[in-house]
């Protein structure tokens, strides 16, 4: 639910209720169906906004339930901190009306406007009035009321309220009754919820349709996302009417203190090159600074060496929760891969430092035929509409998947195959193409973090499959030796009852390589590996191998040393690998003293093994 | 006859064995079996396999397995044999499930390998007791043979006094150790594609007026009824006539049944009757009788070009008749010829096929 606001002074109210009464497709209140969306996506928004700013693990339900023929009473149940009683009224009958409206740091709420505007709709197409219950941790009662909107001024009227005694600590609840369509789809209620579920693992989600089906997302992260926090500009990419503003504006009497207090990572050392370089003098006045002054800044800024942006204002989901967000709303489709997810390091776009985050979802019940999925996101919202303008599906169909081993017809245009692309930007200030906040506009800093991202998740899907297409010819492999000749063999001796002959020179003949090949158990939290080399040569071979488990810590040899394994014997050693079992997808090996011809199984060692200790692969940023 | 088990070790059992103890990786080579690999032999006028081979090496874990699906064939025929079983080819596809990795995947590829074992050992289907699911067709007309029934005895039935409107039934092996054909009174053997017409020309008389022998062929013949046609032809002298829809499928039918089937071009010098002659409907038949009409689908279009590329329909009059269809894009069933009346087909259309010299192919 909105967020308990305290600072009236920071609010501003426009009267737009009459304005939005007749214009009500302006916030997307278009058709039944869609006023259904907004109004869980408003409501669940505002939810988890508020349990994140109080450390609250969120838990959801959301229900929809026929009330007659069109009408559909949606109601959202939240575990936040409740709001406060004297607020209700303007957070549910007032428009534009939050803090949110003007904070400059990330959140998910975009316009202020939304809940209200449901609330409006929902009284204008049934008449009904939307019920509201909160309670606050520090009130011994839940306060439930009725709510409905004065259009002409603007204003929340409470026709209702009581006090009551509710079985929880805190929380709040809304309930609308509007004309609504229930539907599913790409573009629906419901898969809002579950791409909400996706980048919000900390939340537990329960969601009950027209039908009475009930859904359960559960939190597969016990940890609350720490709240976003507001931060000072980064010198890059603003504007220079910004600058000026910002110096005429200031507390400083100073201009290096100017510097230093009210730009981000503008150190007192930063302070002095950037002085230095515009000639400007330290002790001079900021708020006198001149036209020219403020521009010699502005390339300064460019030519002193910053840190990155800081991004504690930023909060990405984060790789590891990313991959369990996916795991917990996609795994019904039995995806057989999920990447290592991407957090690029953060960019600047206007002064506004956002980062880009990426997870892809591979094969298993994921269709082969159609084109690959993708789920967008901004500031863990999910962006289900105008799927094509933004930058997102454009940055998709510019890269040439071919060599991802995916399918694309001309290497561009969004690519077919099982699987199910999920990037996320987050931001202070993410540029949109349009009001709606659906789309984000192509600017070419976040374009191309994007793309950097995708390409690195591309690169992790090409070395699953190639690693799965290995296995398979090392498996085709052993089938051959190991089952079908010397079945082959017997079938035909037992047919002559004759002996069985020797098969070693056939098999030889046959394979003629060293086999390198791993079985495994697993349990909770390791695996243990049993990796057996056989020797299908004619000569006594020699060799080294070195495992490389692809996460979690080896527990094991560093390498294994064979000397004169004779032909048709094998050797087998055995290691375990702690931190890792649930998609445990094989370990690598590598090996030297041999030539790779003789070898299958595993790839020669790197020259820069010992140099790049376990990390072999490198990530080449095109 | 050899000895049907002896063959079988002789051209697989042994040859594998024989490579393994050489320290060979084995191999089984073959004529590949499709239409590119088909050529005309001028001796008995039909179309048999060419030079080209297929050979599939346990090098590869599909020829192995391949080759250990082979093997497991011929136990499981030499078993039967032993016992003096006959199975069907469905039969032997679910006993395959007990073969681990010989097991066939499909009843395809069991039926395949049955007939690549037919290729492999010049020996047929039948001497290894396989035999495939459906029963035979019918036929009916004055003609007399002698079946062994279950007894072991011959039994004597005119196909014409001797049974009911069904006609016949033609059994799965109609080898001389199972049908005797002992005499005929018939000038001619007429063979019917769809049911439909086989009955009208029955319900009509036709076998008794114009004193021929009517096979129904169920569509694509199966074998035995390809080698019954063969031997009226041979042993009884009787020229063979073939009726048909008009369309791409039936000009198929017609060729297994004159010239050979691709599938079983390796016996195709005792399954075709090369004589054999096409009554209808042509495509011509269809203008000239002003027959209704079906237009041609996607798939007729594309079989009726795959027929233009078949070696077996290289001719003057196959050219003109697909050319002609293609033009028109239509087709027409034999019982179209119905528009005239139910009895203009045994009245009109089949007496001037038949008997007005000139007007055949």
């Amino acid at each position: 639910m909105p967020k308990k606001t305290n600072e009236i002074s920071r609010n501003r109210e426009i009267s737009i209720s009459e304005f939005f009464e007749k214009n009500r497709h302006i916030l997307g209140f278009d058709s039944p169906t869609k006023a259904l969306y907004m109004t869980v996506k408003e409501a669940i928004d505002n939810s988890i906004d508020a349990c994140e700013e109080h450390s609250i693990l969120p838990d959801i339900s959301v229900s929809i339930d026929k009330v007659d023929q069109d009408d559909l009473r949606i109601t959202v149940e939240d575990n936040g901190p409740g709001i406060d009683p004297l607020e209700v009224a303007s957070v549910f009958g007032k428009l534009l009306y939050g803090s949110r409206f003007h904070a400059m740091r990330q959140s998910r709420g975009q316009q202020g406007i939304g809940i209200t505007a449901a609330v409006l709709y929902g009284q204008i197409s049934t008449g009904s009035h939307a019920v509201v219950k909160t309670k606050q941790a520090a009130d011994d009662v839940a306060y439930s009321f009725e709510i409905s909107i004065d259009i002409t001024r603007n204003e929340g009227i409470v026709h209702e309220r009581k006090s009551f005694i509710w079985d929880r600590q805190h929380g709040t609840s809304v309930s609308i009754a509007m004309k609504g369509k229930y539907q599913v789809g790409r573009q629906s209620a419901f898969e809002y919820l579950k791409e909400t579920a996706v980048v919000n693992p900390h939340m537990d989600l329960r969601f009950t349709d027209p039908s009475g089906k009930n859904f359960h997302f559960p939190r597969s992260v016990e940890v609350p996302p720490s709240p976003s926090i507001s931060m000072k500009p980064y010198p890059l990419g603003l504007e220079l009417g910004e600058i000026q503003q910002m110096a005429h504006q200031t507390q400083s009497e100073k201009m290096k203190s100017f510097l230093t207090s009210s730009f981000n990572r503008v150190s007192s050392n930063v302070a002095d090159e950037i002085l230095q370089k515009t000639g400007i003098s330290p002790d001079s006045d900021p708020r006198e600074l001149t036209a020219s002054q403020a521009r010699s800044l502005m390339n300064a800024f460019k030519e002193v060496k910053l840190m990155a942006p800081p991004t504690e204002a930023l909060s990405p989901v984060g790789p590891e929760f990313i991959r369990k967000g996916l795991k917990s709303v996609y795994e019904d489709q039995h995806p057989s891969f999920y990447s290592r997810p991407v957090l690029r390091p953060p960019g600047v776009y206007n002064g506004n430092p956002f980062q880009v985050e990426a997870g892809i979802v591979f094969g298993g019940d994921l269709p082969v035929e159609e084109n690959v999925r993708i789920v967008r996101f901004v500031n863990k919202v999910p962006l289900l509409f105008q799927q094509g303008a933004c930058a997102i599906t454009q940055a998709v169909s510019t890269i040439d998947w071919r060599p991802f081993g995916l399918d694309q017809k001309q290497g561009t245009g969004i690519p077919f195959g099982p699987m199910i692309v999920m990037v996320h930007v987050c931001g202070t200030k993410i540029p949109y193409t349009s009001e709606s906040k659906e789309a984000i506009a192509s600017v070419e800093s976040i374009s191309e973090e994007i793309v950097l991202a995708l390409r690195q998740v591309g690169r992790d899907v090409r070395r699953f499959l190639n690693k799965r297409e290995r296995r398979s010819q090392i498996n085709e492999k052993f089938r051959l030796i190991r089952e079908l000749i010397p079945a082959i063999s017997e079938k035909a001796s037992v047919l002559l009852e004759k002996p069985a002959p020797p098969i070693d020179p056939v098999i030889a003949k046959v394979a003629n390589v060293i086999l390198i090949a791993e079985e495994f158990k697993t349990t909770d939290d390791s695996v243990s590996v049993k990796c057996t080399v056989c020797n299908y040569t004619r000569s006594s071979r020699s060799l080294k191998i070195y495992p490389d488990p692809p996460a979690g810590e080896l527990l094991g040899q560093k390498f294994y040393e064979i000397t004169d394994l004779a032909p048709s014997l094998s050797y087998d050693f055995a290691f375990s690998i702690k931190g890792i079992s649930k998609n445990y997808d094989g370990t690598d090996y590598y090996f030297t003293g041999i030539d790779p011809v003789f070898v299958q199984g595993a790839e020669p060692l790197p020259a820069d093994w010992e140099l790049g200790g376990m990390k072999i692969e490198e990530e080449v940023e095109e | 006859m050899t000895d049907t088990a002896e063959v079988l070790k002789e051209k697989l059992i042994r040859r594998i064995y024989g490579y393994l103890s050489e320290g060979e990786v084995p191999f089984l080579s073959m004529p590949s079996r499709n239409k590119e690999n088909i050529v005309l032999d001028e001796k008995y006028m039909v179309w048999k396999y060419g030079d080209k081979s297929l050979t599939r090496s346990a090098k590869t874990v599909d020829g192995a397995e391949y080759i250990l699906k082979s093997l497991y064939v011929a136990g499981f025929i030499d078993e039967m044999l032993k016992g003096k079983k006959t199975s069907t080819l469905r039969e032997m596809y679910y006993i395959s499930e007990g073969w681990g990795p010989g097991k066939f995947h499909s009843q395809d590829e069991s039926d395949m390998q049955a007939e690549d074992l037919e290729v492999l050992t010049a020996l047929l289907r039948e001497d290894f007791g396989l035999r495939p699911e459906e029963n035979g067709a019918s036929i009916i007309g004055d003609v007399t043979i002698e079946e062994r029934n279950r007894k072991g005895e011959f039994k004597k039935i005119n196909c014409k006094d001797d049974v009911g409107d069904g006609g016949y039934t033609i059994p799965y092996s109609v080898e001389n150790n199972k049908l005797r054909l002992k005499e005929t009174g018939a000038k001619l053997v007429l063979a019917i594609e769809t049911g439909g017409m086989f009955d009208r020309l029955v319900e009509n008389g036709f076998d008794e007026r114009y004193n021929c022998v009517l096979v129904h062929l169920k569509g694509q013949p199966a074998r035995s009824t390809r080698r019954l046609l063969k031997r009226m032809n041979e042993e009884l002298k009787l020229p063979v006539y073939v009726f048909t829809d008009g369309d791409p499928w039936s000009f198929r039918i017609f060729a297994s049944v004159a010239y050979g089937a691709i599938k079983t071009a390796h016996i195709s010098d005792y399954l075709a009757v090369p004589t054999a002659e096409f009554i209808g409907i042509t495509a011509s038949d269809i203008l000239s009788y002003d027959l209704p009409t079906d237009v041609l689908t996607d798939k007729d279009v594309q079989a009726l070009n795959a027929e233009l590329k078949d070696p077996r329909f290289q001719t003057e009059f196959w050219k003109n008749e697909i050319g002609t269809m293609l033009g028109m894009n239509k087709k027409a069933e034999q019982q179209a010829l119905a528009k005239y009346g139910l009895d203009y087909v045994t009245d009109k259309y089949l007496p001037d096929k038949l008997f007005s010299p000139g007007d055949m192919m």
